[in-house]
């Protein structure tokens, strides 16, 4: 950990906070009125705003994600440097993939 | 920990330093990451799956009524809302000026988060 | 009084605790325990200790699995059951029995830049510093570090990261990015931002529960935290 990825890693975090607790309301209303997958997809579909914000989620927490497993790999195993960053990469990149996805499966038609 | 109990000990014991509420939520906050972290790809792919149909998130929201996916749901709710709150706690104390109380803002995250949860559980069950 | 079972350890890393019989006597510290075995029972001990009365900080030792001065810690307090257990500190390469090598402490010491580096000379006036500027009572309240090193054998990233400089090091510096009579900072505060520095903390605060001194690194680790993002997001460091 450095202060490139400290700045990145806490500003995630900072990002991500109010869009969470929005996240939070946002699953307790779905699951204690059972929506449907057509339910959801009613409010979703077309949306810019709920696009934009999921977007955003999806980014922050890859980012937020891969230096923290980076972190805790680097104390908890003996892997080297070059290990940590192909390991911090390939949680990134499979988190925004994966992520962007699905916010594009329920947000375009 | 408290003198030598007849069975060998190998190296000096030093882990007295860990019963400390603070270094408890520390590990609670990594541990809680990790789970979140490892769960998900898997979110992703749920709701990837509208892309190959509706009927099959359909499918997969009523797999979700089931009582011991329910339990880890709320498990979820509990794991994310720790994390979130001892985020901020961190984010406090490393961008403000010191202030006391540690512990019990730790105790305050834990109860949130338990309650959180049990709201989640008991409105969705 | 009794006896108390003590368990020693006794060689290097590859050692083992040994158990002796010590008479437990009233206002007796943990030091006075460990002196009584070399005195009494085994001549080849060995310790550290200077002042005996909690000033110096070289009596340090693990009590009980948590690192504390021995001379300062009442056995009345430590003795459990009739058992005490002591051993030498953590996160440092063993000499021998209770007496570790403190060479990597101090050089992570001066790897953190946290070495005062003077501006004027003895030949011109002497700095008037106000005592109440926010800037010195910063410094001050993390001042008092006699680098015992209890706080770096009670810290498990120190344990889990070997880069990482550690709470006591990284205090220091704190005391001198604060000090107006410094001329240091860049480099020191490249030396905090770097891999090992001070954002690898995670604010355990083993460091601050466990100073003798009640000094709070995790506070100075936090504030190196700020002056670093600020200086790294104004383009500063090197």
């Amino acid at each position: 950990m450095n202060v490139r990825l400290y700045v990145l890693q806490r500003a995630s975090a900072a990002f991500m906070a109010p869009l969470l607790l929005i996240h939070l309301g946002v699953i307790f209303y779905a699951s204690s009125r059972g929506l449907s997958a057509a339910d959801i997809l009613a409010r979703t579909r077309g949306s810019l705003l709920w696009g934009t914000f999921y977007a955003a989620i999806v980014v922050a927490a890859a980012t937020h994600a891969a230096i923290g497993v980076r972190v805790i790999a680097s104390e908890w195993t003996r892997w080297r440097d070059d290990a940590l960053q192909a390991l911090m990469w390939a949680c990134g990149l499979l988190l925004v993939a994966l992520g962007l996805t699905a916010v594009a499966a329920v947000v375009l038609a | 920990m408290n003198g030598n109990r007849g069975q060998p000990q190998h190296a000096p014991n030093t882990s007295g330093h860990r019963h400390n509420t603070l270094w408890l939520a520390a590990l609670l906050h990594r541990l809680s990451g990790l789970a979140l972290a490892a769960f998900l790809p898997l979110h992703f792919l749920v709701f990837a799956l509208v892309l190959k149909s509706e009927a099959a998130l359909d499918g997969l929201l009523r797999w979700t009524a089931n009582p011991a996916v329910k339990l880890a749901e709320t498990g979820l709710v509990f794991l994310l809302t720790l994390h979130l709150l001892g985020g901020i706690r961190i984010l406090l104390l490393e961008n403000l000026p010191w202030f006391a109380g540690h512990k019990r803002l730790v105790a305050g995250a834990l109860l949130t988060a338990s309650m959180l949860a049990l709201v989640f559980l008991v409105r969705a069950a | 009084m009794g006896e108390i079972a003590v368990s020693l350890w006794r060689g290097r890393a590859d050692g083992s605790y040994q158990v002796y019989r010590v008479p437990q006597r009233d206002n007796q510290t943990v030091l006075d325990v460990v002196t009584w075995v070399q005195r009494n029972v085994d001549p080849t001990l060995a310790y550290r200790f200077a002042c005996r009365v909690g000033m110096c900080g070289s009596c340090a030792m693990t009590v009980n699995g948590r690192p504390r001065w021995t001379c300062r810690t009442h056995t009345a307090k430590v003795v459990n059951d009739g058992r005490l257990e002591i051993g030498p500190l953590a996160n440092l390469p063993i000499i021998k029995d209770l007496a570790c090598d403190l060479q990597p402490f101090f050089e992570k010491w001066q790897k953190a830049k946290a070495v005062f580096a003077p501006r004027l000379t003895r030949e011109d006036a002497i700095e008037r510093i106000m005592p109440t500027t926010a800037a010195r009572l910063a410094a001050d309240a993390a001042i008092e570090c006699i680098n015992c090193a209890v706080c770096y054998a009670a810290c498990d990233t120190v344990r889990w990261n070997a880069d990482y400089l550690g709470p006591a090091a990284l205090n220091r510096a704190w005391t001198l990015v604060n000090d107006v009579r410094d001329t240091g900072n860049r480099q020191r505060l490249a030396a905090v931002a770097a891999a090992g520095g001070c954002h690898t903390c995670h604010s355990h605060q083993s460091c601050q529960q466990h100073c003798p001194t009640a000094l709070n690194p995790t506070a100075s680790i936090a504030g190196l935290k700020r002056h670093t993002m600020q200086a790294y997001l104004r383009g500063e460091l090197e």
